[in-house]
Formats: C-alpha cells, sequence, structure tokens
C-alpha cells in the first residue's frame, strides 16, 4: 500500500461559481509519479471534471506549467515525493485569466510573440538551389541557449513586472528576439529593436533574475534582456551622437 | 451556428501542418488558409522528435543510396514511386528550413553536420543536437507568423469532417475554451494530425496522439492503409515511456542484457565492434530490435523490473564532452525522469510503441481517394515507410509531403466553387450529437478512463511484437466489447467551459476506430513483414502479400479489409541484410 498526500486543487468553473475554489483530493505517491500524475490520477479515478493542459510528459512541449506550492513549475517534471508531507496545493500559473481550474489564457503571450518577428529577417534571400547559410559552431552556440524555450511561461508567471505593467513584453519574448538577432543569418535585429522599445516595462526589469530562476530550459531570459538593453543603449546614444550612423 | 470559410484548412499544426499552410501561402497568396489545432501549434508532437532527420547531403551519398536503405528498412513494402519523390525532395526541404532558421547542428567549417542512423548506410541525418523535432517546430511555427494569411483556431476540436455530394468542404470544429461548436467550410482540407500511439498503454507518444484525423478519414469514407504495422522503438524508459534517441546508438551507445553481452550479435544483426558500423548491431532497423528484446526476454536475459524487463542501453564509454555535446537531452531525461546518470550509469531501457507506418492512403501529393481531402506526415500513408519506418525519415517526409500536400490543395481549392450552404446544416446535426451522447445524457455508467485503459491492455496482448491469429481475436473480440461499452460513456463533466472530459471522449471513439482497423488488418496480413510478426505465419510471404491492406469501413461499421499492389519501380523484393 502506498503512502498518500493531499493535493490541493483550484478549481473555477465559471459556469458554476463566481470565484475559485480549493478541493482537497488524497492522492498515492509512487516514487516515480510527478505532479502530473497526480492530477491524471484525480480525472482518471476520482473526478473527470478537473480540467489541465498536457501533452509530451517529456518536458518539451510546454503545456503543463503550473503554480506548484506557489512556485511556477512543470507538472510533468516535478516529483511528487519531492513534495512531502505536503499537501501539494496545485494552481493556475500566476499572470494569466483563469479559463477554467488549472488553464490559464495564454492569448497575451501568444501575441506578444508574434510581435517581436521572431523568424529571419534578411534583404535577400539566398535561393534554396544554392544550399544552406554558412553558420559555424561557434556562430550558432551565439543564439542556441534562447533558441530553447519551450513558450512553458513559467517566466511570466514569475515576472514581477509583468504582473504589474501587462503591457510588458515579457522575458520569453525577449529571449526569442535576441534568439534571431544573435543569429548569423538574420538582418532583423533594428526591426526588433523598433518593436521592443514601443513596448512598455523594458526598462521597468530590475533584472531580479526570477525569469531565469524558474525557466526549466536554462534559456536564461534575463540575461537576454540584460544583453538587449545594453545594445539598446548604445543604439540610443549613437542616433544620439552620431545621428549619421542611423539608416 | 457559427461559420466560417476559408481556402484550405490544415487540421493538425505541427510539423506537416505547418508546413502545408507555409506551402499554401507561398502558392497562392490569395488563398486564405487556416491552421485548426486541438493544442497550440508549438505543443504539437514533433516537438518531441529527437534524433534527426534524413536527406542526402555528403559527397558519398546518392539517392539511390537513401532510397534503398529505405525500401529494404521497409521491407518492400514502400510505395517506390513515392520514395523516389521523397528522396529527391527531401535536400530542398531541409535546406529551406536550414534558410527558415532551423539551428541544425554544423560543421566546424559552418556547413551542416550529419550523423549515422539505424538503417542508414550512409550518414544523411541532420540535427539539431537531439533536440531536432522541437527546433523544426519551432522554426516552422515562428515562420508561418510572417504569413498575413495563415489563420489559426488554436485549441479548436475537430469532430468531423464534412462531406458533401462526394467532395471533403470544412470541419466541424469544438472550440474547446468556450463549448461553441462551429463550421469551418473550406475548399480543400489537409490532415496533419499524427498518429494515435495512444491506442496502446506503453508509447512514446504525447498524450494528444489519438489518431483523430485517422478515425475521420475512416469515417468519411477515406481507406487506412497498412495499419497492422506499428513501430515498437527499442529504446524507452520503463514506466514512462519516454524516448531515448536512437542517436544515442548513433553516436556509439551499445545494448547490454544483463550479463553486459552486447546481444544483438545473436541475431543476425552483425558482430560487435567498439566503434559504430552502420546497419550493424546497434544501428539495425528499429524493428528487428524490438524483436530481438523480446527474444532476449523470453530467455531469461534480460533485467526485471517493476515496469517490465528492461535491458541496458550504455552510452559511459562516449564520455561526458560528447555526451553533453551530441545527445544532451538523453542526460537531461534520464536526470529528470530516470533518477540516474549517464555519464556514469546504465540507461534501463524497453521497446515502446512510438509511430503507425499506416494512415489514410494518399497519392503523392498527399490527396486521398475523397475529393478535397488531404493528408501529410504520421496520419498518412504514402507509403515511404512500408512495414518498418526508418530512424530520422519521419521528420523529412512531414516537410517533403506537408509541402507537396500544400501545393496540391491549394491548387485544387483555386479550382473549386464554394462551399455548399447545405453543410451547414450537418455541422448543426453534429452539434445536436455531441450533446445527446455526451454533455446532455443522465443515463450513462461507463468511465472515459476504464475504456481507454482496458483498450490499451487488450492492444498490448493482442497485437503487440507479436500476434498470432487467436491473440488478434481476442483484443477484436474485447474491443468490440468496448465500443458496446462506450455507448453507455457518462462524463462527469457537462460544462461548456475547457471540457477535457468531453475532448478525451472524442479521442477515446476515435482510438477505439483505430483499434478495429489495425487489429482487421493485423488479421487480414497472414505472414510476417517488418513490424508486423506473426507467430503462426513467421515468413515474408511476397506471393500472397507483397500488398497494401486497404481499412474502409463497412456499412455495419466493420471495417472491409482488401488489398491494393505494392508500386516496385527499381528495386525487386529481396533480402533484408544487415550486419554482413
Amino acid at each position: 500500500m502506498s503512502d498518500t498526500v493531499t493535493m490541493e486543487v483550484l478549481r473555477y468553473r465559471p459556469e458554476e461559481e463566481t470565484e475559485p475554489t480549493y478541493e482537497s483530493f488524497e492522492v498515492p505517491v509512487q516514487p516515480e509519479w510527478m505532479i502530473l500524475d497526480g492530477l491524471n490520477h484525480i480525472k482518471d479515478q476520482l473526478d473527470g471534471s478537473l480540467s489541465y493542459r498536457w501533452a509530451c510528459r517529456m518536458g518539451v512541449c510546454g503545456s503543463c506549467g503550473m503554480l506548484v506550492n506557489g512556485r511556477p513549475v512543470l507538472t510533468c517534471a516535478t516529483y511528487m515525493e519531492s513534495l512531502l508531507p505536503g499537501p501539494i496545493r496545485v494552481e493556475p500559473l500566476r499572470g494569466f485569466p483563469v479559463i477554467r481550474d488549472l488553464v490559464g489564457d495564454i492569448t497575451d503571450f501568444m501575441g506578444k510573440l508574434a510581435a517581436v518577428k521572431p523568424y529571419i529577417v534578411r534583404e535577400e534571400e539566398k535561393p534554396v538551389e544554392e544550399g544552406e547559410y554558412l553558420q559555424t559552431p561557434e556562430e550558432l552556440a551565439e543564439y542556441k541557449q534562447y533558441s530553447m524555450c519551450i513558450n512553458c511561461m513559467l517566466c511570466y508567471s514569475a515576472c514581477p513586472i509583468y504582473r504589474i505593467e501587462p503591457d510588458f513584453i515579457g522575458p520569453a519574448a525577449i529571449a526569442l528576439a535576441q534568439r534571431y538577432n544573435l543569429d548569423s543569418r538574420d538582418e532583423g535585429a533594428q526591426e526588433r529593436m523598433d518593436v521592443l522599445s514601443q513596448h512598455a516595462g523594458i526598462w521597468g526589469c530590475t533584472l531580479v533574475g526570477e525569469c531565469s530562476e524558474v525557466c526549466p530550459k536554462d534559456v536564461d531570459p534575463a540575461g537576454a534582456i540584460q544583453r538587449y538593453k545594453v545594445s539598446a543603449t548604445v543604439d540610443f546614444f549613437k542616433s544620439v551622437l552620431m545621428p549619421w550612423r542611423k539608416e | 451556428m457559427d461559420t466560417r470559410v476559408h481556402d484550405v484548412l490544415l487540421v493538425g499544426g505541427g510539423g506537416a501542418g505547418l508546413r502545408a499552410a507555409i506551402a499554401v501561402a507561398e502558392t497562392n497568396p490569395g488563398l486564405s488558409v487556416a491552421v485548426v489545432s486541438k493544442v497550440y501549434p508549438m505543443r504539437s508532437h514533433t516537438v518531441s522528435a529527437e534524433g534527426g532527420a534524413a536527406a542526402v547531403v555528403r559527397d558519398e551519398d546518392s539517392l539511390e543510396a537513401h532510397a534503398y536503405d529505405t525500401i529494404s528498412g521497409g521491407d518492400w513494402l514502400c510505395d517506390q514511386d513515392a520514395v523516389e519523390a521523397f528522396v529527391r525532395e527531401a535536400t530542398r526541404e531541409m535546406v529551406q528550413l536550414e534558410h527558415w532558421g532551423c539551428p541544425w547542428s554544423r560543421q566546424p567549417d559552418g556547413r551542416i553536420a550529419t550523423r549515422p542512423f539505424g538503417g542508414m548506410k550512409i550518414e544523411r541525418t541532420w540535427y539539431a543536437a537531439d533536440k531536432t523535432g522541437f527546433h523544426m517546430l519551432h522554426a516552422l511555427f515562428q515562420t508561418t507568423l510572417r504569413y498575413p494569411p495563415i489563420k489559426r483556431y488554436d485549441e479548436f476540436f475537430v469532430t468531423r469532417l464534412l462531406v458533401d455530394d462526394g467532395r471533403c468542404q470544412g470541419v466541424v470544429a469544438l472550440e474547446v475554451a468556450t463549448g461553441k461548436v462551429q463550421a469551418l467550410l473550406a475548399k480543400a482540407v489537409i490532415l496533419c494530425s499524427g498518429g494515435g500511439g495512444k491506442v496502446f498503454p506503453f508509447t512514446t507518444n504525447a498524450n494528444i496522439k489519438t489518431g483523430d484525423g485517422m478515425a475521420m478519414a475512416y469515417q468519411s469514407g477515406a481507406p487506412l492503409k497498412d495499419m497492422e504495422f506499428v513501430q515498437y522503438h527499442p529504446t524507452g524508459l520503463p514506466f514512462t515511456g519516454i524516448l531515448i534517441t536512437e542517436a544515442a546508438r548513433a553516436e556509439g551507445g551499445w545494448l547490454l542484457n544483463k550479463d553486459g553481452y552486447r546481444y544483438l550479435q545473436d541475431y543476425d544483426l552483425g558482430t560487435p565492434s567498439p566503434t559504430p558500423v552502420k546497419r550493424s548491431m546497434e544501428l539495425g532497423p528499429r524493428d528487428r530490435l524490438s524483436q530481438a528484446f523480446v527474444a532476449e526476454s523470453k530467455a531469461g536475459r534480460a533485467i526485471p523490473t517493476p515496469y517490465g524487463d528492461v535491458v541496458h542501453l550504455d552510452v559511459r564509454h562516449l564520455g561526458e564532452a560528447v555526451i553533453d555535446k551530441k545527445i544532451p537531452f538523453v542526460r537531461e531525461l534520464c536526470l529528470k525522469y530516470q533518477k540516474l546518470d549517464p555519464v556514469k550509469e546504465m540507461i534501463p531501457v524497453r521497446p515502446v510503441v512510438h509511430y503507425m507506418m499506416g494512415g489514410v492512403a494518399t497519392d503523392l501529393d498527399g490527396a486521398t481517394p475523397v475529393a478535397g481531402l488531404f493528408a501529410a506526415g504520421e496520419v498518412a500513408c504514402v507509403s515511404i515507410n512500408g512495414a518498418n519506418r526508418l530512424g530520422s525519415n519521419s521528420l523529412t517526409e512531414l516537410l517533403v509531403f506537408g509541402a507537396r500536400a500544400g501545393r496540391a490543395a491549394a491548387r485544387f481549392a483555386g479550382a473549386q466553387p464554394d462551399p455548399s450552404s447545405a453543410l451547414v446544416a450537418q455541422a448543426a446535426d453534429e452539434e445536436r450529437r455531441l450533446h445527446r451522447d455526451f454533455l446532455g445524457r443522465t443515463d450513462g455508467t461507463e468511465r472515459v478512463a476504464d475504456i481507454r485503459s482496458e483498450m490499451q491492455q487488450a492492444m498490448e496482448a493482442g497485437a503487440g511484437i507479436y500476434r498470432d491469429e487467436e491473440s488478434i481475436q481476442v483484443a477484436a473480440t474485447k474491443v468490440a466489447a468496448l465500443r458496446q461499452r462506450f455507448r453507455r460513456v457518462a462524463l462527469q463533466d457537462s460544462s461548456r467551459t475547457f471540457n477535457t472530459e468531453l475532448v478525451s471522449a472524442l479521442e477515446l471513439s476515435n482510438l477505439l476506430d483505430l483499434a478495429e482497423v489495425i487489429l482487421a488488418s493485423a488479421a487480414a496480413r497472414r505472414e510476417s513483414r517488418g513490424a508486423h510478426q506473426r507467430t503462426d505465419f513467421p515468413e515474408r510471404d511476397d506471393e500472397g502479400f507483397l500488398a497494401h491492406t486497404m481499412a474502409r469501413q463497412g456499412e455495419d461499421g466493420r471495417p472491409r479489409i482488401e488489398f491494393d499492389p505494392v508500386t516496385i519501380t527499381t528495386w525487386p523484393p529481396g533480402e533484408r541484410v544487415y550486419g554482413r
């Protein structure tokens, strides 16, 4: 007989209730089980109406981020055992309107992601027939870390700025902009700079680094923001001191 | 009834769907194209692919060599005209993806790097470390944002195809967030919804892999081809089924039994050598490796665990530097999900359901026999994979055939009249059905999770790595009974808002269709070929079965199996030779 733990899960059914509540479930603990396995146990055995998102169960699809005991984590990569004796409180990610139970509305994030033009921008595209753009392993290493973002939004949930300044374009989107800015094949840094500088809040980021702390893929969005600030500052002074340098 | 009209609809936003969407937008920028997906596109299962994508790029390689590896790997069940088109267009597609920003791993001079892969005689597998699918999917998704004509319906679950006058003219979709049922009309529909590994209990497949597109095509009169061929990947982590990529073996990893012996040498797969030899030993094809595991396990030479027998995948001799550079995700997955470090410890692995070679039958342009309905990627069977897919062909397949289907659907849509208004009535019927059978019913007694779990166990027992007449029939009887029980399914969730239990029920219905078709196809193929191994018919029988099974839904709702010829162009059926 395995031990059990109490999972306190946030419930919110907008058709039935106006305020979220917490519901407790007794869930068995097995050494291999993640928080997500506990939620699946609830859904399959105890209450089929519990709603949450998940897909790959291997930490790469980015669907299953939630607050567990107040901390944003991937529920498929957090062992239940590590949180014994409990209770384990599971809530939707902070910073996103709750649609239902543990499901947040990520429309805002999707818009911000698209806004930073996260694709290769070039003056002239080489015909495919001419083969690949050469890119040395060192050039790849320049941006590789920022290309590892799985869009799980844990960083938004941890970000103190995003909470008070919803216009803030946010850690993952800035990291993604930097991913392309630093790619040797790309020429779109200026366009992205223009986009980023139009958005509020970047200068408010105090670089406390909570985003990088919770990132499950070590993308280091705080580092990306720091690099962005430096290049934006240089860009600003260049445009003031050397206006002829700005195209 | 809320109705939207587009020119081309993509069902599924994984690699194939996104590649197809871009192809539509580039072929005819005037067309309205929309991607309908039950998850946000970057959650699609392409994201989990690890090892790489094959395309001829090295000087010593040739299209013919890639074709031969693919066809012999598929145990001569591939349609060779499809394979020829595939290898011919593969490199161009891969370079295109490079231009779209995919962070392929590189050689020191900046050119694309390649690695060996199972069943491939020459190195032709491009890779982005060991997160190839993740990088391909994100590069594709981000690139679609460049194309304003590409609209998205994120988290819309398609419940049926709208077919009128013999022509597919759209879909009915449930908006998961609101529970609203919508008719999405279109002049062409491309299914890119992936496979259905969740028919089985132990799979690398994401929870979302429920064969929805296959089942809906089947319900709409399109045949499902070669559905008995289900690939077991030889190296999954016990309990979770998480995939440990073939790249681990391509970089030099060994498979060892409980005695530390490289047992594959006893299964006509070659002789051990300290460094990897292509088309040999650990770089043999997946079907043969998974079958060797079963024999080893039966002989008592595997290692028992609470989650079944395992063998060991040993990469320790590669050293930390190579592991971190070439297969960092393997290390990450082992540390996180198996609590072990492959730099210091051996990885326990066992065969795990991974991929469906079969799918909706299409021509080389992704067109199905239902006018206006196309398919590409794992949902489709064109067939380049035959009886056993080679690792690193599927990621390339979704590019080549996603693009082909997109171009063909764009041309088709450009020449069609507007969708018929009669379809809106069909969509309204569908809304009533969802209410009657699921949301509004009060007399149900059966639970989705119970039926799903019993189906999965029955399929593993009856149609696993080895099957025979009796095991298949036992499973078929069980699945038929589960189908009856499904009619009495009860949802605990009657909400309209983000009702994931309703989605699960609809997915289960699709899975039950797939299970039935897999079993009927497996029963009809009385031979052993590739991933379909019948203990009662252990030999390949080219006289009787060098043919595709084609499953169509009969009047009684049951699958009817016919055989279609295999297209042979250049390579007559021969012996599959590995390691000698």
